[in-house]
């Protein structure tokens, strides 16, 4: 087994229950995985929620970690999306200081990063953001930091690319 | 028609759905919030309640009635601290995978949230120490519920589920109709092991140069007793059990190595370490049983692993061969392909396999030094087994005295032997020799338990004389809480904080007290006469507590340290 630790992806379909989202969470605090983020939201069939939960561990763990969330009655299917090719985006808002120079400047680092200002104010824009995590980064990395008044990430969510389905 | 327009209260419909799965004992304890299901248990009489006097108790009852019969234990409580009290119940049974339901009663729906009397968020609480549990929030939905309750709680690897039911519901009306199957598209737990890893595991022991078989407590749940017996007779291959497999495999076999693990005997651990080829069922490398990962992976062995739970495979050590199945089917698939195969075995390797399991054997691990002055707790679990035949249901609590009837009392059938082995609950072996002892009424249930645990449900001495329940308790009393005791002499150079239990009670009074015949026994050479007398005719249908004064200085031998391996054992001094 190998004890090298790599960030997966893993999408899940469950019943959309009372306590199912806890039933997970509490999964992985009870038997210490990492999560780096949830998110969970109804399906197009209402019965349904699809949850992606990013995590870290080794090969092991993660292989415990789909097991587990499997022998979980209210889960429907898992995927770990890094068994094959996927796409990841996550969403973010922005709040950043427009005031003098910052207000051409953060329109100009929205533009590259291909955001929209949503909101407009005296003193400030928001700025709505969507990619991958690493591209959130980049961004937050770029700004001036006391530009930055206030960021609100949704955590990533995931599909796999072409064939690769997650139905019931 | 009429049947189905028919209304009936929650609480009605719920009875009735017990009575639909057979249930012919429900232990629990009344409460507020079960009140109106209580009054429908007072108009039936298909199944009998159990009265007990803590509501622990009644879980480790109904849990100790499904180890010994096989069938689903089911307990009922209250709200609040009802359920509260249910939890160590409910997570003893969880670790040791027990099917039992449990029904708890909660605040009335529309008092749910607003910290009412006797609240407590019970789906909440139990979560992580459930298979699954319910609330029911429409009186509707009890009977699928309840159905879907029974089915989870025992299938695939079985596990307690609880049902939390607002009182309200139980007073709702609705017409009642059982399910007569049960449809989850998120649980299908797969009973059929793969033919072709079957096949893969098959010819890998066949060739093996030193097999060894390792079962667990699958095979006792799994009622795959006979057909294991006929694995290692087919293949004449060693075998060792852990703490819950004993009985799976006869002990009195010559295959048999005895248990292994913590306090396993020399030969089973040495064995578990130097095999080459080992099979797992019903197993999981737990802790106790393998000792140091590391230090059991030093030595290369293929492994294979047959197990229901695909979660238990690959957990704490990496497997060559999974086999993700029912113990039963895989091990009659096994049986089948030997049957058609014939598989050819390296004979002369397998018999210097045996001369080196001999040798080790030779070691007699668990001799101790017999004494005239003080009572040696081994020598009277060996005398228990003599007295009894070898044919007692033995419940134990948690702690030296676990270990000795673990080592000291050959079990030769499954569902014999019902203890704690997961949790480590202390305080189990008295309710769990009540579970017995209500499915075997005939049987002699035989309770070994230390002064510290059985102090910790001592209060259901009174359930015993209302039921008159012939129980013999076999306290070995040596006034020491002993394990701790023993690891304090050994890791924590004789400081023997808080180990000490000083003020015990006169226990033979108690037992008077209670309505029950007392017992003290202080000298060696009184052991059998005693305890022929309690499991005589003359007190057959009496509960006798037995107060055996032992060696306060007996340890459990042999012993691996915590994070040592399998070959690194103490043995006894005088070994």
């Amino acid at each position: 087994m190998t004890h090298h630790t790599s960030r997966h992806i893993i999408s899940l379909l469950m019943e959309n229950e009372a306590g199912a989202l806890s039933r997970v969470a509490g999964l992985f605090s009870a038997r210490g995985y990492n999560i780096e983020s949830l998110t969970v939201a109804v399906t197009e069939d209402p019965t349904l929620s699809r949850m992606t939960i990013v995590t870290s561990g080794s090969e092991a763990v993660i292989e415990q970690i789909i097991k587990q969330l499997n022998k979980l009655i209210d889960v429907v299917k898992v995927l770990d999306l890094n068994d094959g090719k996927f796409i990841e985006r996550e969403l973010m808002l922005v709040k950043v200081k427009a005031t003098g120079v910052f207000r051409e400047e953060m329109k100009r680092m929205c533009d590259i990063f291909r955001g929209r200002i949503i909101d407009v104010a005296d003193g400030s824009f928001t700025i709505e953001l969507t990619g991958s995590g690493n591209k959130l980064d980049a961004f937050i990395e770029s700004l001036d930091k006391a530009a930055i008044l206030e960021t609100v990430r949704t955590g990533a969510s995931g599909i796999g690319r072409g064939d690769r389905i997650l139905k019931v | 028609m009429e049947q189905s327009t028919q209304q009936f209260t929650g609480a009605e419909i719920l009875i009735r759905c017990l009575h639909e799965e057979n249930v012919d004992f429900v232990f629990g304890y009344p409460g507020g919030a079960v009140l109106n299901i209580y009054d429908a248990i007072f108009h039936q009489d298909k199944f009998k309640h159990i009265l007990v006097r803590h509501e622990q108790a009644a879980l480790h009852a109904a849990d100790a009635y499904s180890r010994s019969t096989g069938r689903v234990g089911v307990a009922l409580v209250t709200s609040g601290p009802g359920a509260t009290n249910a939890i160590t119940g409910i997570a003893t049974a969880y670790m040791d995978s027990i099917p039992m339901v449990i029904i708890s009663g909660q605040v009335p729906t529309y008092a749910i949230g607003e910290d009412a009397f006797q609240e407590c968020d019970t789906v909440g609480i139990t979560r992580p120490c459930v298979k699954h549990n319910f609330l029911v929030k429409d009186v509707k939905d009890i009977a699928a519920t309840m159905k879907k309750a029974f089915y989870v709680a025992n299938s695939g690897r079985p596990g307690p589920v609880l049902v939390d039911i607002p009182k309200d519901i139980t007073a709702h009306l609705h017409t009642f109709e059982y399910p007569e199957n049960v449809q989850l598209r998120s649980y299908n737990p797969v009973t059929k092991g793969h033919l072709g890893q079957i096949k893969k595991a098959l010819k890998l022991l066949a060739e093996a140069k030193r097999p060894m078989v390792y079962s667990g407590g699958g095979v006792v749940l799994g009622d795959a007793s006979e057909h294991l017996i006929k694995l290692i007779q087919a293949l004449n291959i060693p075998i060792t059990s852990t703490l819950m497999g004993l009985g799976g495999f006869p002990a009195s076999d010559k295959n048999f190595l005895g248990m292994l693990g913590m306090h396993g005997t020399y030969e089973a651990n040495m064995a578990m370490q130097e095999c080459d080829v080992l099979l797992a069922v019903g197993s999981r490398f737990d802790d106790r049983v393998i000792g140091n990962t590391e230090h059991f992976l030093s030595n290369p062995r293929t492994i294979i692993h047959i197990d229901i739970d695909p979660s238990s495979i690959s957990k704490r050590v990496k497997i060559d061969v999974p086999i993700v199945g029912d113990v039963k089917s895989v091990l009659t698939d096994m049986n089948d392909l030997i049957a058609t195969e014939k598989p050819v075995q390296n004979t002369a390797a397998l018999a210097d396999w045996f001369k080196q399991i001999e040798e080790w054997r030779g070691k007699k691990c668990l001799t101790y030094a017999q004494s005239t002055e003080f009572i040696k707790p081994q020598y009277v679990i060996q005398k228990l087994h003599e007295v009894t035949k070898g044919d007692a249901f033995v419940t134990s609590d948690v702690g030296q005295h676990q270990m000795w009837a673990a080592q000291y009392y050959p079990f030769d059938k499954p569902r014999r032997w019902i203890n704690s082995g997961g949790l480590g609950t202390m305080g189990v072996g008295l309710p769990y020799a009540m579970g017995v002892q209500f499915a075997h009424p005939e049987a002699q249930v035989a309770c070994v338990t230390g002064e510290g645990s059985i102090q910790m449900n001592i209060q259901e001495l009174s359930t015993c004389l209302q039921y008159n329940l012939p129980i013999k308790v076999i306290l070995l009393n040596n006034r020491y809480l002993g394990m701790v005791r023993q690891w304090q002499e050994f890791f924590y150079e004789n400081r023997y904080a808080e180990s000490y239990m000083e003020s015990l009670p006169d226990f033979v009074k108690l037992a008077e007290a209670y309505g029950h015949v007392g017992m003290r026994i202080e000298n060696p050479s009184d052991v059998e006469g005693a305890l022929a007398e309690a499991f005589s005719p003359k007190l057959k249908d009496r509960f006798v507590f037995m107060n055996f004064l032992t060696d306060q200085k007996e340890n459990v031998f042999p012993m691996i340290p915590g994070g040592k391996g399998l070959s690194e054992m103490i043995l006894a001094e005088n070994l």
